[in-house]
């Protein structure tokens, strides 16, 4: 592993060791290269965005972290470990929560019951068994009820707690969605454009929510986003891609001033 | 004849109030019956989008066991859980050797692979068992076989106690799912899998584990149902036929409603008991319950596709 150090923020925020090394990642759908030889790190602790322009391969990149798609060449290594090749839940259970561009929520269930939902990742195993112990399982049940409601509280969702998530409106479901993710107290958090049209309002609580979470549980995020003014606002490190091909790799400010990225991306009005 | 139809067989109920009372007091003990069948295929189509037709073959098998096992000398009881332990094998059989490896194929695929399961177990059974009639170890299980003759308004209402049994032992194990698929993780797993694919493996649901519960609830649901009906009708291949009034249930309720399997499955029980003593025997000459039901679900589909709790139409199937 390269350097495990660590570095300080603009902001003075001391972040820690590299998390997730993905090293030389190609991925390939028959003759589409959505991918084409990405390297590039998380820290412990920072917000690293992945930005670029439609079609770049960027929700491609959190599909492999995820494993939801396994690159075709390449490795990823986490926790000073190389993953082997894994499902998307086992992955899941290792600590990589995510949200999804298009939200993928249980619709029929209650905001309450989905954030539950997140807690599956903390399940042991021989569950089915455990089940059936009546005492066992209801003191599990308290405790993730616990976590629970305080993740609720955090995002302030408390008074839609019991209402069906198909009834929410577009910007409470994103929310919805990242206390999910939250519930299952994640080593790293995935979020595929958070703040996809919300408008400005709902944009400023997310990036507040998004901040709060790092700050608060030092929970070390990964997303992507097109509004160049809440990623610049928002991350501590930036990946830009255009076409699979990683073009730029930094702060914010270094990246803002790179000229490759100023003509693929950041020329094109979003 | 409109006579006939629509005003004699309304007057007859009044006249009568404590027939009417045990016409629908039958409905609900094959009603109750049939929204745990139903139960068991949504949670099934849900959770794999298998259309299970092996369900009733399953009923059969359970009870096969059950008695098979007694018969070699082993007390009732511990046959009930020896029988519990060889449906979770099958299920966990089931995931293993054909859904598995038919993970992503077309529905249709999967329905033939329940149809598959079902030979199996049809061959299985026969075998092991042998295909002639046998009797269910009602008494051995302790279930009571008397009655209880009660007289409201100085009438006369006869309730077996195996159907007193019956009514309260599927309550409690409909009453046990819903507290599992509600309020326990495993259960929010199961219903979570029935509404999203990507975001359930997002979560950490393994579809192995939860089809492997799916399959095992549903062998569950056939040893009660098996043994229930078993104990009116013996044990034999004809038991099957039970699970197939599970099908207008699934028309009516919906595939993936909960709620519409049990509501459903009562409404079926009951309205086939009363069109069967009110209209199909003076008017048709009786033998009914073996069509009216799915004659009522598929005129519901006529109004309502999506059946009547179902919020999306089935494309499915
Ligand atoms: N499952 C898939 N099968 C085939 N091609 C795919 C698949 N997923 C992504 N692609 C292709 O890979 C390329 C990158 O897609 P990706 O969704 O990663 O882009 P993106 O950067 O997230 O774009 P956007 O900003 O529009 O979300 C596109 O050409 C897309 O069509
Ligand atoms: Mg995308």
């Amino acid at each position: 592993m390269k350097d495990t150090e660590g570095y300080v923020t603009a902001d003075g925020r001391q972040i820690g060791g590299v998390l997730m090394e993905l090293n030389n990642i190609t991925l390939k759908f028959g003759g589409v290269t959505a991918i084409s030889d990405i390297s590039f790190d998380i820290h412990e602790g920072e917000i690293r965005a992945i930005i670029g322009p439609n079609g770049a391969g960027k929700s491609s990149m959190l599909n492999i972290i995820s494993g939801f798609y396994t690159p075709t060449i390449g490795e990823l290594w986490y926790k000073g470990e190389k993953r082997p090749q894994m499902r998307p839940y086992e992955i899941a259970r290792m600590g990589v929560a995510r949200t999804f561009q298009n939200i993928a929520l249980f619709e029929g269930m209650t905001v309450l019951d989905n954030v539950m939902t997140g807690r599956l990742t903390h399940m042991h195993a021989g569950v089915a068994a455990q089940a059936l112990w009546y005492g066992k399982a209801r003191a599990e049940e308290i405790a993730n009820r616990e976590i629970v409601e305080k993740v609720i509280d955090f995002l302030e969702i408390q008074s839609i707690r019991k209402t069906p998530v198909g009834r929410l409106p577009y910007g409470l479901k994103k929310r919805v969605e990242l206390a999910r993710a939250l519930a299952a107290e994640p080593s790293i958090l995935l979020l595929d454009e958070p703040m996809a049209g919300m408008n400005v309002e709902e944009k400023e609580d997310m990036s507040r929510f998004i901040l709060d979470v790092n700050d608060e549980f030092g929970t070390t995020i990964c997303l992507i986003e097109h509004d160049m003014g809440v990623v610049m606002d928002l991350s501590d490190r930036v990946v830009v891609m255009d076409y699979g091909k990683k073009i730029g790799d930094g702060p914010p400010d270094e990246v803002r001033n790179n000229q490759d990225v100023i003509d693929a991306y950041l020329g094109v009005p979003s | 004849m409109l006579n006939d139809i629509f005003i004699a067989p309304f007057a007859d109920m009044i006249a009568a109030p404590d027939f009417l009372l045990q016409v629908l007091w039958e409905g609900l003990v094959s009603g109750i019956l049939y929204a745990l069948i139903a139960l068991g295929f949504v949670l099934i189509f849900r959770s794999s989008r298998i259309f299970n037709f092996a369900q009733g073959i399953m009923v059969v098998f359970a009870a096969l066991t059950l008695v098979g096992l007694h018969a070699m000398g082993i007390p009732a009881w511990i046959s009930v859980a020896l029988t519990l332990g060889v449906m979770f094998i099958l299920a966990v059989s089931i995931e293993r050797i054909v859904l598995r490896p038919l993970v992503g194929q077309p529905d249709i695929i999967l329905f033939m692979a329940s149809i598959g399961i079902t030979l199996f177990l049809i061959g299985g059974g026969e075998i092991i068992f042998g295909g002639e009639n046998k009797v269910m170890i009602t008494e051995e299980l302790g279930i009571p076989t008397g009655d209880t003759v009660l007289e409201p308004w100085g009438g006369l209402l006869i309730l077996q106690h195996l159907d007193i049994t019956v009514v309260l032992v599927a309550s409690a194990l409909v009453a046990a799912l819903l507290a599992f698929l509600n309020y326990t993780q495993m259960g929010r797993a199961i219903r979570a899998l029935g509404d999203d694919h990507q975001a359930a493996l997002s979560v950490g649901i393994s579809l192995q584990t939860v089809w492997v519960l799916v399959w095992f609830i549903a062998g569950i649901i056939a040893l009660v149902t098996g043994i229930a009906w078993g104990a009116r009708a013996g044990v034999s291949f004809a038991l099957e036929v039970i699970a197939y009034k599970a099908l207008p249930v699934l028309m009516l309720g919906g595939l993936e409603s909960i709620t519409g399997a049990i509501i459903g499955g009562l409404l079926i029980g009951i309205l086939e008991k009363l069109f069967e003593i009110y209209w199909g025997q003076p008017l048709l000459g009786g033998n009914t319950e073996t069509w009216f039901a799915f004659v009522l679900a598929l005129f519901v589909l006529l109004f309502r596709p999506q059946g009547l709790f179902g919020e999306k139409i089935i494309e499915r199937v």
